[in-house]
């Protein structure tokens, strides 16, 4: 009977993708702290893998972690050391497998990726060890690299017979096989190909003359040539013996290109030939590929599944109990019936606080995929880079998880590029070789606080207030607070890096960064110390449905204010307003005299006949700025849940969204940032005009 | 027994070409609705459902003819006065005034879009052949509006352009995103 595995694709899939994070997360710890347990860990989650793939006949993947698995066999068993090489060679083919199962995934061939890699394993695992010579500890090196490895380069003559291809051997294949073993020269010889009228394509005309450099012995060449052995003249011979051991080659020679010419066949297939070690460059581009029909899931701790389930338990009894009051109701069962619809509501409000946990999920996720970067950035860099992760089992809502992971990414790469200095300039200034980078994650009143900060060589004020001056983006002379300045840093078109390089200094990005926080609804803060190091601060809602919000009257109309943006409200006759710089009302809180925003003004609603005076000033705040909302009237304070305007119509600057009242009535969100920037906005084409 | 089911299936299919040709001949289906004197109409399959006038919640500085936004079952809808958006001069808002929802396509998304009329009249056929084009002078409607007259028990209707009437971004409203100018 057969059975259907692609319905199982995508568990596969899914647990694979997993495994693959788990031997990333390890592999970059393993340098530091090499314990048995953590390579454990790497070869059970390559081991599944290989199990998986094999039972569902994806066999690059099995025959790819195979190799793998023989490496990792090797490092666990103590036979070969923990290097960087090592390291290096089993993230390229994590990202490699990751690649590979992408596009499986998207219905695409695997492609040949992945065979570069399986050579070089193969060239690593026969050789003991490829960077075995600088280490000390190949000594427990198994014996494939003994006396008969001396013999390092091989001369092998082979000239098959014309039938050779219909017996379905292809030498270009053979030829591969031996790359494995070391760099390989191919010489073709020509002489008896015919003139094109008489060349039979089925037939090969041609020999080779090989020079192949490696560590290998004769066996093993022999048995490349095993099946063709019957059918072919072949002469293996030494050429030399151990020169000084050659490292793992890198790059075939040059000299395999003109196998290649003359014949345009053969051009296809050793092109494959020669696009050898320089691996698993063309990953990410299947990655962004869009995958076809997988629905996004979530795991959920089981926990929280049980929570949920006792919850609606309960629900269900006070239900039942409702109903039995409900049957033969009378008016001495009055107090039953309010004391059970007390018990419903307190029911329902926990559920649905249950139920919106169960789309909260650690930062860790996001954070996890940073120490890979930091690591191979710094390398690009040539900058030393400790990275220093807390808080990871902060929980956040999973819409905004995947939002944060691109800005979050983006600030990381700034705080390498350009915060965290050269070593050298590092000892100059008196510092330690290594720069430390931090990444913080904890809850905050009813936000979740992301710091990114590094110890490097901070944000000069000046040099931003020079280039934003520069660049129009503010008049010159003009005063402003520190904060404000460094903000100036994620304005559109603004970078201060002398040099675009590869990794920032575009000036776009630090804005893509705001913005895309901004969306969130939250946040990002800067303070810099110059020679000390830079903070980011990222401040975001828990989550993006739910608000606590302050319903507002103005005039006829009801809105409602985030509850944390609100600092105080104080009644307009007691407020100390006054007008300035030609008629701006500006409200004096403390030492600071804040611009007064009139709602009814601003949103052009209709008056309300009686209100006049009697109104109040909300002072609220948002991005650092504060200002005084003229209102009519505070009404209650509610949890509302988020609704989009522009799911039907358009943004509306000042407004972040709508929510639904208890009556059934529409009410608009009001966006504190927006507010106050359309007033500037405005205040600026004033300006101008 | 091959031979019976396919002579099943001829029968079908020839009845479901029946039905077709039927449908040609009767044209599309139309709901006609009352604005201020006029009569307009759309065609049916634009048609999401009908409510009754009720007051929406106004958003900040639209423009007159943009009434608000409604709740409809949980998602945000705005509301466009169709008197208003044909600059008609008198109308209110009695117990005939209805809030007509039609389904329009902006930047590739579905949307909604509530359309208040004094009042819904008919459902008819009429083939696409018998819409004649709208003369094109001297109307107090914008000609992007209209896509078409056509007559209805000897009185004429006007076949309305959704595409441009509903369209976004010929909607001037001050502060709001798109392509929409601030003017």
């Amino acid at each position: 009977m057969d059975i259907d595995l692609s319905q199982f694709y995508q568990v596969f899939f899914e647990e694979s993708f997993e495994g693959l994070d788990t031997m990333e997360h390890e592999l970059l710890h393993l340098e530091e702290d090499s314990d048995r347990e953590n390579i454990n860990t790497i070869f059970r989650a390559a081991h599944s893998i290989k199990g998986g793939s094999a039972t569902f006949n994806f066999k690059e993947v099995a025959e790819f972690t195979h190799v793998m698995e023989t490496l990792l066999d090797e490092m666990r068993e103590g036979k070969r050391p923990v290097e960087k090489e090592t390291v290096d060679l089993l993230l390229r083919s994590v990202d490699c497998l990751r690649g590979m199962l992408n596009r499986i995934q998207d219905g695409e061939e695997v492609g040949d990726s992945h065979i570069d890699l399986v050579n070089y394993f193969n060239e690593l695992l026969s050789n003991g060890s490829s960077s075995g010579s600088d280490s000390p500890a190949t000594e427990v090196d198994d014996s494939s690299a003994d006396s008969e490895g001396e013999i390092t380069r091989w001369s092998i003559h082979f000239e098959p017979e014309a039938y050779i291809l219909e017996t379905g051997n292809e030498p270009v294949r053979m030829f591969r096989e031996l790359k494995g073993y070391g760099e390989l020269t191919a010489k073709a010889n020509l002489d008896k190909v015919p003139d094109f009228d008489e060349l039979k394509p089925e037939s090969c005309f041609m020999s080779w003359d090989l020079e192949l450099d490696g560590e290998v012995d004769e066996d093993a060449i022999k048995e490349t040539f095993e099946w063709v052995e019957d059918d072919c003249k072949l002469e293996i011979k030494p050429l030399s013996s151990a020169g000084g051991k050659a490292k793992a080659a890198k790059v075939v020679s040059a000299n395999a290109d003109e196998t290649t010419e003359e014949n345009e066949e053969e051009e296809v297939q050793t092109s494959n030939v020669k696009n050898m070690v320089p691996v698993a460059s063309e990953k990410p581009a299947a990655k962004a590929a869009q995958k076809p029909a997988s629905t996004a899931s979530i795991r959920v701790g089981i926990d929280k599944v049980d929570t949920l389930i006792d919850l609606v338990g309960e629900l269900v009894i006070t239900q039942s109990m409702l109903s039995e009051v409900g049957e033969n109701f009378d008016i001495s069962k009055l107090n039953l019936l309010l004391s059970g619809l007390g018990e419903l509501e307190q029911k329902t409000r926990e559920l649905q606080e249950s139920v919106m946990r169960i789309r909260m999920l650690p930062i860790g996720f996001v954070f996890n995929r940073l120490p890979r970067m930091v690591r191979d950035l710094s390398t690009q860099l040539s900058k030393k880079v400790n990275l220093e992760i807390k808080g990871e089992s902060t929980e956040l809502d999973k819409t905004v998880m995947e939002q944060i992971g691109d800005p979050l990414t983006h600030l990381v790469r700034n705080a390498l590029d350009h915060g965290i200095e050269s070593v050298d300039r590092r000892i100059e200034a008196g510092k330690s070789e290594t720069g430390t980078l931090i990444l913080n994650a904890f809850h905050q009143g009813g936000n979740i606080v992301i710091e990114i900060s590094d110890d490097g060589a901070g944000i000069n004020p000046d040099i931003i207030y020079r280039k934003a001056v520069e660049k129009g983006l503010i008049p010159d002379g003009i005063e402003m607070p520190r904060e404000q300045i460094l903000s100036l840093i994620m304005e559109p078109g603004f970078s201060t890096a002398e040099v675009v390089s590869d990794v920032s200094g575009r000036g776009v990005g630090m804005d893509v960064v705001k913005r895309n926080i901004n969306n969130l609804g939250g946040n990002v803060e800067i303070s810099s110390e110059l020679g000390k190091g830079t903070t980011f601060t990222i401040r975001l809602p828990l989550t993006l449905a739910i608000l606590d919000g302050q319903l507002i009257k103005v005039g006829d109309e009801t809105f409602v204010l985030p509850l944390v943006s609100i600092i105080e409200s104080v009644p307009l006759s007691m407020a100390e307003t006054s007008r300035i710089a030609g008629d701006m009302p500006v409200y004096k809180l403390h030492e600071d005299y804040i611009p007064i925003i009139d709602l009814q003004e601003e949103f052009e609603i209709r008056k309300n006949l009686g209100a006049s005076n009697d109104g109040l000033l909300a002072i609220v705040e948002g991005e650092n700025r504060k200002i005084a909302l003229r209102i009519d009237e505070l009404l209650g304070q509610q949890q509302v849940v988020i609704k989009s305007l522009e799911s039907h119509y358009k943004s509306i600057q000042g407004v972040s969204g709508a929510t639904i009242l208890g009556d059934g009535r529409v009410s608009l969100i009001l966006d504190i940032v927006g507010l106050s920037k359309r007033a500037s906005d405005r205040t600026h084409k004033k300006l101008v005009a | 027994m091959t031979n019976e089911m396919m002579k099943v299936i001829e029968q079908q299919e020839q009845a479901i070409d029946y039905v077709e040709e039927a449908q040609e001949e009767n044209g599309s289906q139309f709901l006609s609705f009352v604005v201020g004197d006029e009569e307009f109409s759309v065609s049916i399959l634009k048609v999401q459902e009908i409510r009754a006038w009720e007051n929406p919640t106004s958003l900040p500085n639209s423009p007159g003819y943009i009434k608000g936004v409604l709740n409809l079952r949980g998602t945000i809808v705005p509301v466009m006065d169709l008197r208003m958006r044909f600059r008609f001069k008198h109308f209110e808002y009695d117990a005939t005034t209805v809030i007509i929802l039609l389904k329009n396509n902006y930047n590739g998304k579905d949307c909604l879009m509530g359309c208040v009329v004094d009042g819904v009249s008919d459902v008819f056929s009429i083939s696409e052949s018998a819409i004649r084009e709208v003369p094109d002078y001297g109307s107090a409607i914008d000609s992007r509006f209209t896509s078409g007259i056509m007559t209805v028990n000897n009185h004429a209707v006007t076949l309305l352009n959704l595409e441009n009437l509903l369209n976004l971004d010929l909607i001037k409203h001050p502060y709001a995103g798109g392509n929409v100018s601030n003017g």
